[in-house]
């Protein structure tokens, strides 16, 4: 077997043990949490006798470990169960059922601002790592600093108050739903995209720039200089194929934000995404979602670090031709 | 590149005059090179030698009109074949750099890019300039590395740089600089990395593509039997300022500067030998390995006698080091016992008591990376006295003042810090840190291969001086024979693991050898500038006869 095969297998195999940890930490933290389901929606309502009869019938008397063998064989067979709000009703709604459209809405953020800010801050560090010390090297570092230390809201909200309110250009709001036409749904979601792109092209911009510089003064790269190669073609020839290993890292790091850490501005563009389905369905005690939506945020970490590995493994000849 | 006569040279191609380059440390430039004149003919070598500091390296970078960075060059004219290279345009240089002046780096490891193939590194430059189309450029890349006597030369340009050998590296980085036939070359220390064995070869093959071409070639070096192989002219250097410069041969026969004749000081260092049966140390039958797989050591069994110096010599991987990290604990044998004054050591350092870790100490190959650069002097050499010896305060520091004074430095050093020091004070405190503990052994792994010639034999006179006050015995790894004839009372030969030879330095030194120590010193350059060439001779015979 191939050696990156063997260990994009191996990295698989651990991933999955992670993914069984994850789902073990889930739901024993969820069990810790104070308060149940049951109180969450009967309110006031919640006498004891009512609080155990609803228990009852959602199945939540039983001991824990039972349903955590119960849950985790289900996910296994690809049933992630069903949400409890509507479960003593006649419509009960499967958990993939509420996440589909909402996971959906996410990639289509996350894919759509990674479209942008990948490529926007890999040319952006490359040119601050050409002409390094230089005004435009500078003015990239303060305004990409900026947007980095800025809160994510704050920005939101200055990027809507210009382009929504003051110009009138995009929507304030970025409601989507399945209706939405695909190229209305782009331009809904552009705010939103723009808010992300400058929260994140900061992190890969300035580790592109980082990880070339390292490179520039080793002595392969002098030697490309005394072959008389161009500076930019050195660059880009030379020393890019050598960084991408940190490269790949943060930009997997920054995607899987894109995907699991942009509650705050789907709630400002209230943006149906799946940040908010899981914060809603923390504070009314829905279980089955909440699990789900956790592993599917381990998940997507582990598959981006997998692919960061493979990067980092498949641009590296050392590991991809041993001797 | 050989004797004066053999090689027609042309005009000037080379001319620079009042040379002056300044280097940047901490925020002020001070001078490197201090006005140097140097004047090379087409298809002529001049080779550059002198220690670290000297400037060589700046110089022969300085020839392509090319300043490190923290580096400028202030004053002085560099022509090439007509062109003012300090007033060329960085395009201008540019267009020069790889197709006329081309740049053969120390360290071919570190110089190829890891991630092309060699090939597509041979041909960059010739492609882009476009003197060759990429198949054209394939097929002379082939040709010199044929010339160059790379094996498989058809194939090996589609590996990439860390799937050969650091000789093969060193040889396919001339043909990269070869690729473009430029009118110079500048070889900077091109086989300082090298194990002599190795070196012999990458010589052979330079010297010879060089002549082929008849190439103008700037040889750096710190060597001088090295570069008395390969250089018509030599220029000697000191602190940025030209020392002498004569041919070769006249050069070797009468240096008239007494600066040139220390530079081979450590050669003509020689201890009388003196044997003993007192064995302090003993390892017998010793196998080691990292992975559990390969056996980085082999059965080896090796004695040290009491007050005496043994030298294990060998090229790297052969096992020299990891003979050391066996007996010191930090790997344990997988088979095999170490005796220590005839009794057993435990195997790994933790089941060690102080006592017999205090009687074992190591002094390294870097003192800047074996000295922590935070701790004064006092606490460096303090550490050891309080931790084994429970000496403490003013008592510690006179005893610190006592080693200080000999090392053969004094008390007004105890409160400075490693980075204070020159190379040669740095080993001198690891060398005081070691004794420190009033050791039975002190094992030196190439304590003297970073250090200058003139250093060098200081530092090895030190030794001797302190294991005839101390009976101290030395367990002294290295590389280099002229080290060994220097210091040692007897000699082991390792090679891939085995030990090859053990007996008394004038035993082993003499004839009849075994074949490996016979390939090991053979290949260790003479200052006779006829060397490489005979010893070519005498190899291409002796293969002709098996």
């Amino acid at each position: 077997m191939h050696p990156v095969l063997k260990t994009v297998l191996q990295r698989l195999g651990l991933g999955l043990l992670t993914l069984f940890v994850v789902s073990v930490v889930i739901f024993a933290s969820l069990e810790m949490l104070p308060g149940g389901f049951a109180e969450a929606i009967l309110g006031q309502g919640a006498t004891p006798e009512t609080v155990a009869a609803f228990n009852h019938q959602v199945g939540l008397d039983r001991p824990a470990t039972v349903r955590y063998v119960e849950w985790i064989w289900n996910i296994l067979h690809g049933d992630f169960g069903y949400s409890y709000a509507g479960m003593g009703g006649s419509i009960k709604r499967s958990v993939s059922e509420l996440i589909a459209p909402r996971l959906y809405n996410t990639f289509f953020l996350a894919i759509m601002t990674a479209i942008v800010a990948v490529p926007l801050s890999l040319f952006l560090g490359i040119l601050a790592a050409l002409y390094r010390n230089s005004w435009y090297d500078r003015i990239v570092n303060t305004v990409t600093l900026t947007t980095i230390a800025t809160p994510e809201f704050f920005i939101a909200y200055l990027l809507m108050f210009f382009f929504a309110i003051r110009h009138r250009w995009f929507y304030s709001l970025s409601t989507v739903s399945d209706s939405t036409p695909f190229l209305e749904h782009i331009y809904r979601a552009a705010l939103p995209a723009l808010t992300l792109t400058l929260v994140i092209v900061a992190h890969m911009m300035r580790m592109t720039r980082a990880s070339l510089i390292n490179l520039l003064a080793s002595p392969y790269m002098e030697m490309a200089q005394l072959k008389g190669v161009p500076r930019r073609e050195a660059i880009i020839k030379h020393a890019l194929p050598n960084a991408w290993a940190p490269i790949a890292t943060v930009i997997a790091f920054n995607l899987a934000y894109l995907v699991v850490g942009v509650v705050v501005v789907e709630v400002v563009y209230v943006y149906p995404g799946i940040g908010q389905l899981m914060v809603d369905s923390v504070s009314s005690r829905d279980m089955p979602v909440v699990q789900a939506c956790a592993l599917i945020f381990a998940a997507t970490y582990i598959l981006l670090n997998l692919s960061a590995d493979i990067v980092s493994i498949v641009t590296n000849p050392r590991l991809l031709h041993p001797k | 590149m050989k004797s004066d006569t053999q090689r027609v040279k042309g005009e000037a191609l080379l001319e620079i005059r009042g040379l002056k380059i300044e280097g940047n440390s901490d925020g002020v430039w001070h001078p490197i090179v201090k006005g140097v004149d140097l004047t090379l003919k087409r298809g002529e070598v001049l080779g550059l030698i002198g220690e670290s500091g000297a400037g060589k390296s700046t110089i022969g970078l300085a020839a392509m009109g090319f300043a490190r960075p923290g580096c400028r060059i202030v004053d002085g004219t560099i022509m090439f074949d007509g062109i003012d290279l300090r007033a060329a345009s960085e395009a201008e240089k540019r267009r020069l750099w790889g197709a006329r002046i081309a740049y053969v780096a120390q360290s071919a490891a570190a110089a190829f890019n890891p991630a092309h193939k060699l090939i597509d590194q041979t041909i960059e430059t010739a492609v882009r300039d476009g003197l060759r189309t990429k198949d054209q450029a394939i097929a002379d890349s082939v040709d010199l590395y044929r010339r160059l006597q790379l094996p498989n030369p058809e194939r090996i340009g589609d590996r990439f740089p860390h799937q050969v050998s650091g000789g093969q590296l060193q040889r396919a980085m001339t043909a990269m600089a070869m690729s473009c036939r430029p009118d110079l070359i500048i070889f900077d220390e091109p086989t300082t990395a090298l194990d002599v064995t190795t070196q012999v070869e990458v010589l052979a093959a330079m010297r010879n593509i060089v002549e082929q071409f008849h190439t103008a070639a700037i040889y750096i070096t710190h060597d001088l039997a090295v570069v008395a192989q390969m250089a018509d002219r030599i220029m000697v250097l000191r602190h940025g300022l030209e020392v002498e410069e004569a041919p070769t041969r006249e050069m070797l026969k009468e240096p008239k500067k007494d600066y040139t004749k220390t530079l081979w000081a450590v050669r003509s260092l020689a201890k009388e030998e003196s044997i003993s049966d007192d064995v302090t140390l003993s390892v017998r039958n010793v196998d080691a390995s990292y992975s559990g797989v390969v056996k980085v050591l082999d059965n080896v069994t090796v004695r040290l006698p009491r007050g005496r110096t043994v030298a294990v010599v060998g090229e790297s991987g052969s096992g020299k080091s990891t003979l050391a990290r066996a007996i010191t604990g930090l790997l344990p044998p997988t088979r095999g016992e170490i005796l220590f004054n005839g009794k057993p050591l435990s195997r790994a350092l933790k089941d060690r008591d102080k006592d017999t870790l205090r009687r074992i100490q190591m002094i390294y190959q870097s003192a800047d990376t074996s000295l922590n650069p935070r701790q004064t002097i006092r606490d460096i050499i303090g550490r050891p006295l309080e931790f084994y010896h429970g000496v403490k305060g003013a008592a510690r520091d006179r005893r610190v003042a006592e080693l200080l004074d000999a090392i053969e430095l004094n008390e007004s050093y105890i409160d400075r810090l490693p980075t204070e020091l020159s190379g040669g004070q740095k080993q001198r405190i690891s060398i005081a840190r070691a004794l420190a503990a009033q050791p039975d052994i002190i094992i030196c792994d190439e304590v003297t291969s970073a250090l200058d010639q003139i250093v060098q034999e200081e530092i090895l006179t030190l030794l001797m001086k302190l294991q005839k006050d101390t009976n101290v015995s030395y367990l002294f790894i290295t590389h280099d024979i002229a080290t060994v004839r220097a210091i040692s009372d007897e000699i082991v030969v390792m090679h891939q693991g085995k030990v090859v030879q053990q007996g008394p330095k004038t035993q082993v030194l003499n004839p009849p050898y075994p074949a490996y120590t016979e390939l090991l010193l053979s290949s260790v350059p003479q200052m006779d500038p006829d060397w490489l060439t005979n010893l070519l001779a005498e190899r291409a015979r002796a293969k002709v006869k098996a």
